[in-house]
């Protein structure tokens, strides 16, 4: 292994302008002439629009324009598009409602956008827009999807009855009751998958800006995804064709989903940059944040497990109903069905599964993708219920796994849920996380903890993760409305140093480094030599963007078959320069060798050569050395792992503390294990402020609660422990890296992790199950009712 | 923010002057909570006076039995202070422990109690040690200063000066904080002095409140014990998504006990 | 109504005028250009904006710019000439940043820590970072950072 290659910790080179300041987030980009745009937003969770006087603001100081959706709609506006398309168990498609960028008649959550002001200062605007007088005829309004769905709830569309967006369902229901009927023991919970606000660092900003000249939009906004922006916006919103649109997503800081979306923000600008002819810049505040930020989760599930009475698991039947909120963002309808039902096999051989989904519309912020996005749903079901199980059965949940695991040998495995696995080793995973938190000596330390009067506990959860959606046409065939291949240049320059232009966008993902480690292994080149572009549709191919952990695993792919044609073709004009066969020639080290001899040529020479060509093919061959490609995946990627949590329990106020946790997760191949340990401890502090700390709370009227961060329990360093964290790698059998994907393992595992050891912590006292977040009051009432009813007894 | 005119008096008489004068003024001490509610919009004063460049309200000094510490001392100086140390450890580190350290930088005791922000922590201190607030008019007892949710003694124009601590025997403070602001859920003040024993609670009411039963049975058992088994009432308590009023009730108990153990220990 | 406000910023004078109500990150941003500190939250909790004034870290988003009249302060930008100060240099070594929005804050803090601590703890560390969130790191390599810059700056005031 070279210092830079494949597999070394490269430390990574786009570090240098964050450290030092120079970082070009979108709000530090300030163009010529720009005014600022401040969004009037609906302090009613649910209400009629009867008029809207803006009179009294457009005459206020500074202030250039005020629009309404009126405006837009005069302009043939569009309303913002859905991206994949569910159909009901009926066959029926399912209920899209109209999604205006700004609302028209109707408002339907706190935050929903109504006007926008804008004025040469941002204090200007913000002042202005308190003059807006909106004639609101406020609405009953409901919050919770489980209520919303109930006869008589407050109606938030009239397309769509009982709030019902769809009723989707995956397997085969006669089968597993037929399972059920045999089964030797039956697990089962009541469990809810809480609400979280994404909580990326930066603030979603956009700036729109027209040129007179050319009659040229360019759009800068905080994007995981510029090109699937620019698709969207300009063919169905603004109906600016795509080569008078350019997208640009510069730094941005930290998406974890919540930035894949086309937001109502980012048509705004642009469009109102084209109305007043001067750039239009928006920052959100980050209470705005809070309203108007896609959140995740918010699940409602009842959960069976069946088993024998070995304990193996005969079949499981999942019933979910998934909160959509007031309309539906860019991928939500995928999240609670193909990207979580598809993944309740998890680890083990369950034969029979059924699973079915009611998503329904709330006078909420819209849910769409974060971090896991559906995996760590069906992944803290499954693992919460085996469990139960275990506990239930007296089976030790390790052991209880084991006897359910895939086996080693049974790849390509089939799920029952349409997904097939290529490689794993579950067995050894769990082995070497087990060994690594000790846990065979968990007993000494429960009772060295219970001296101190502490309850302490250890939990485990094992997961899978499909990773690398694709390919196309089996997305196309589930409802996606896009392909999602990933794109890739390789620019040779003529001195021989190389820009890699990507569709993968990075975010903190590191993928300046990791792609240029990619380009020096393969050309045998200096990595300094390398340069990775990204985030603007006018330098890169049209490419997907960064989400699902598909970077390397997609994007990286593409990047390695373009490295394959640049080689190839480089080979050709060394030959010629060698003047020996093609097929004599080997590419090793950065140079072209004619095989068995010591005639060479180096890389750069062969560049060289083709920019020069004045000793050259060029009746074969044209110049240059740039070369694309696509890569669209042959299957899912399934990176897994097995992960444990250990935590003590302060009887007297309930506080959980996070003692120790481990994790084993299979990445395949790891290209550099130093940014893959961040993603992993990133993706753990997500998980466990889940599981401990966060929960976007509505009242039953729609009124958000956690608005900031003094009510939004966001994970601080001290919430935490250090982790230990390992690999154990079986490599993808399907793409040409054998990389398999890990910017969400953390976030998967370990909810339900951290959840087992708290609920072992608690067992002895006969509590069998907590929702998340176990927060100081919720354990603390357990406690004292458990307590009590055992003091009964 | 709305706009408004910014004063920065040298003087507490001019001070009082600007304030006087003002048609809607704001002292600002170290801005920790002005600031922001200003950013919010939910205040809209027409002068802001910064108390920062006055050097009289500055300095932390032992004055006979008595820590006298100046309404501008920052929470920083006050948690790292030597005098405080040594005369009264509890102080310093509940001082150590209001919001982080950038906050600590700034925020000052005399804007924290003039504020009196039911969840905030000096007030415990204050009223717990039995401390005299000084201002430029008058001396308050602790017990007259806090009236209630964010209201407090003080009479328009009326400035803190710099509060005086009797310091006690022993003396501890133990907080639950909020997990998301990590302001007092529950921050239970106990303080033995000659004269006997003072419980003071903040976070779990509208304002800081003592615990008389406690108080007494302190005072005839300064131990853990002799307390864990007197409750508050429920009623009339704070409660919110972190926090209902039966168990910051509970949390009362619960952190009384820790610190009467630590003070005790 | 404005008013001009002076301080030295990174070692040099500047001036500037402000709103009574312009923010000091508001003047280091939008007046200076010096985008370097971020604004996170509204509610002075992210720490994303931590400069230093007179010496100690404050978060320039609870501060006015009025009020920084005659101080020194720095930012990310002035903390090293051209190279990075042996705490970036740590993040760097230690992978302690991953999208860099919390970063300059984070770094500020931490160099503050250590004048207060020269040699924390983890404990201390994770204490001393109540202020500052990530969303990216976990945390875990911003506090190997951390003590390593620490050891560092020992060894470079050594």
């Amino acid at each position: 292994m070279s210092e830079t290659g494949i597999g070394a910790a490269v430390r990574r080179k786009e570090d240098f302008r964050f450290l030092t300041g120079q970082g070009t987030y979108t709000d530090d980009i300030n163009r010529p002439g720009q005014l600022h745009a401040v969004i009037l937003r609906s302090p009613h969770a649910h209400a009629a629009i009867r008029g809207i006087d803006t009179a009294a603001a457009a005459a206020a100081a500074g202030v250039v324009a005020v629009f309404t959706a009126k405006d837009m709609a005069a302009d043939g506006v569009g309303g913002l598009p859905c991206g994949w398309q569910i159909h009901s168990k009926d066959g029926s498609p399912m209920i899209e409602p109209p999604h205006p960028a700004l609302a028209t008649d109707r408002v339907r959550h706190v935050g929903d956008p109504v006007a926008v002001v804008i004025a040469e200062t941002k204090a200007q605007a913000r002042e202005a827009a308190e003059l807006i007088a909106v004639d609101y005829q406020p609405l009953p309004a409901v919050a919770s999807a489980a209520e919303a769905q109930k006869p008589g709830a407050p109606q938030l569309f009239d397309a769509a009855p009982g709030n019902l967006c769809f009723d989707w369902h995956l397997g085969d229901k006669a089968q597993a009751d037929a399972a059920f009927a045999r089964a030797a023991h039956v697990a089962k919970l009541d469990i809810v998958n809480n609400r979280l606000i994404p909580n990326a660092m930066e603030p979603r900003a956009a700036i729109g800006e027209y040129d007179k000249a050319t009659g040229e939009y360019t759009l800068y906004t905080t994007s995981q995804n510029p090109h699937v922006i620019r698709l969207l916006m300009g063919a169905f919103v603004l109906h600016i064709p795509e080569h008078k649109l350019r997208v640009v997503a510069p730094d941005v800081g930290g998406g974890f989903g919540s930035k894949i979306y086309h937001y109502a923000e980012e048509a705004i600008v642009t469009w109102a940059a084209g109305k007043v002819r001067r750039p239009v810049k928006w920052t959100a505040d980050r209470s705005e944040s809070f309203m108007s930020d896609a959140h995740g989760r918010d699940h409602a599930t009842h959960a069976e497990l069946a088993l024998d009475k070995d304990g193996k698991f005969l079949g499981l039947k999942v019933s979910t109903i998934a909160n959509m909120g007031g309309y539906l963002s860019t991928f939500a309808p995928a999240i609670p069905t193909y990207l979580y039902a598809t993944l309740l096999a998890g680890t083990y051989t369950t034969p029979v599964i059924y699973c079915e989904v009611k998503a329904i519309f709330t006078n909420t912020v819209p849910v769409d993708a974060y971090r896991g996005a559906g995996r760590p749903e069906a992944t803290y079901i499954l693992e919460r219920l085996v469990d139960t199980a275990a506990r239930e059965m007296r089976i030790d949940p390790a052991e209880l796994r084991r006897r359910n695991f895939i086996p080693k040998d049974a790849y390509p495995y089939q799920t029952p849920v349409a997904l097939q696995y290529d490689s794993g080793d579950y067995f050894t995973t769990l082995d070497k996380a087990l060994a690594a938190a000790d846990y065979a000596g968990f007993a000494r330390r429960r009772d060295e903890a219970a001296r101190r009067g502490k309850l302490r506990g250890i939990g485990l959860a094992t997961y899978i993760e499909a990773c690398g959606i694709a390919p196309s046409a089996v997305a196309g065939s589930l409802g996606a409305r896009a392909g999602l291949y990933e794109a890739a240049e390789i620019r040779v320059h003529p001195t021989g140093s190389v820009t890699v232009f990507t569709g993968s966008h990075s975010h903190g993902q590191g993928h300046e480094t990791t792609f240029a480690q990619l380009v020096a292994d393969r050309l045998g080149i200096p990595i300094e030599n390398v340069e990775v572009s990204h985030g603007d549709t006018d330098k890169i191919p049209f490419g997907m963007g960064t989400y699902g952990s598909r970077s390397l695993a997609v994007g990286g792919s593409a990047i390695v078959k373009a490295l394959d044609k640049v080689v190839a073709k480089g080979r050709k004009i060394a030959a010629h320069l060698l003047e020996a066969a093609e097929a004599d020639i080997q590419f090793k080290d950065g140079k072209y060798v004619v095989e068995g001899t010591d005639r060479a040529k180096s890389f750069g020479e062969v560049a060289l050569t083709a920019y020069v060509p004045h000793n050259y093919p060029i009746e074969e061959l044209e110049p240059g050395l740039d070369e694309s490609a696509f890569y669209d995946p042959k299957n899912f990627t399934f990176p897994s792992g097995a992960h444990v949590a250990e935590v003590e329990i302060d009887r007297d106020t309930g506080i959980v503390e996070l003692v120790n946790f481990t994790a084993c997760d299979d990445f395949g191949r790891i290209i550099n294990p130093l940014i893959v340990e961040g993603q992993v401890h990133g993706g753990l502090v997500q998980g466990i402020g889940q599981a401990l700390l966060e929960n976007c709370v509505y009242d039953p009227e729609g009124q958000l609660l956690t608005g900031s961060y003094m009510d939004y329990c966001m994970p601080r360093a001290s919430d935490v422990p250090s982790f230990a964290v390992s690999t154990n790698t079986t490599l993808c059998t399907h793409n040409p890296l054998g990389v398999k994907g890990c910017g969400e393992a953390g976030a998967i595992g370990a909810p339900a992790a951290v959840m087992n050891a708290v609920l072992d912590a608690l067992s002895p006292l006969g509590i069998r199950h907590l929702d998340m977040p176990a927060s100081p009051e919720r354990v603390w009432r357990a406690i004292q009712q458990h307590s009590l009813a055992q003091a009964a007894e | 923010m709305y706009d408004f005119s910014y004063h920065k008096p040298s003087s507490l008489a001019e001070a009082a002057k600007a304030l006087g004068s003002a048609e809607d003024g704001k002292l600002m001490a170290g801005g920790m909570t002005l600031i922001p509610t200003l950013k919010q919009r939910l205040a809209r004063p027409s002068d802001v006076i910064d108390l920062g460049g006055i050097v009289e309200l500055k300095g932390i000094r032992r004055a006979g039995n008595a820590l006298v510490i100046g309404a501008m001392a920052r929470h920083a100086e006050v948690a790292h202070s030597d005098v405080v140390r040594s005369a009264i450890p509890a102080l310093a580190e509940l001082a150590e422990g209001i919001g982080d350290p950038q906050v600590r930088n700034r925020g000052t005791i005399g804007g924290s109690i003039a504020n009196a922000d039911p969840a905030a922590d000096y007030p415990a201190a204050v009223v717990g040690l039995g401390a005299t607030v000084e201002t430029n008019k008058r001396k308050i007892a602790a017990d007259d200063f806090f009236k209630g949710l964010f209201e407090t003694a003080l009479e328009d124009g009326e400035i803190v000066t710099a509060v005086s601590f009797p310091i006690p025997e022993k003396a501890a403070y133990m907080k639950f904080p909020n997990p998301a602001s990590r302001y007092a859920i529950v921050g239970a003040f106990v303080a033995k002095t000659g004269g006997g024993v003072r419980v003071a609670v903040t976070g779990a009411g509208p304002s800081v409140f003592r615990v008389a039963a406690m108080e007494q049975a302190l005072a005839k058992s300064f131990t853990p014990d002799a307390i864990k088994d007197i409750k508050v009432a429920a009623d009339g308590l704070n409660a919110d998504i972190h926090a209902s009023a039966e168990y910051r009730a509970h949390l009362v108990t619960v952190m009384a006990r820790r610190a009467v153990a630590a003070a005790a220990g | 109504m404005p008013s001009s406000v002076r301080m030295t910023v990174n070692g040099k004078a500047v001036s500037g005028t402000v709103e009574p109500r312009t923010l000091l990150v508001q003047f280091l941003r939008e007046h200076l250009g010096l985008t370097g500190t971020h604004v996170g939250c509204d509610t002075s909790q992210c720490g994303a904006c931590v400069v230093h004034v007179d010496g100690v870290s404050v978060k320039s988003c609870t501060m006015l710019a009025v009020q920084a009249e005659g101080a020194k302060v720095t930012t990310i930008e002035g903390l090293a000439n051209g190279g990075l100060h042996p705490m970036q240099a740590a993040f760097h070594e230690h992978h302690g940043l991953q999208c860099g929005f919390c970063t300059p804050g984070m770094i500020m803090s931490a160099i503050d820590l250590v004048k207060h601590n020269s040699d924390p703890s983890e404990q201390e560390i994770r204490e001393w970072l109540e202020g500052n969130i990530c969303r990216c790191t976990g945390y875990h390599n911003i506090v190997k950072s951390i003590k390593a810059g620490a050891a560092a700056m020992r060894g470079a005031t050594k």
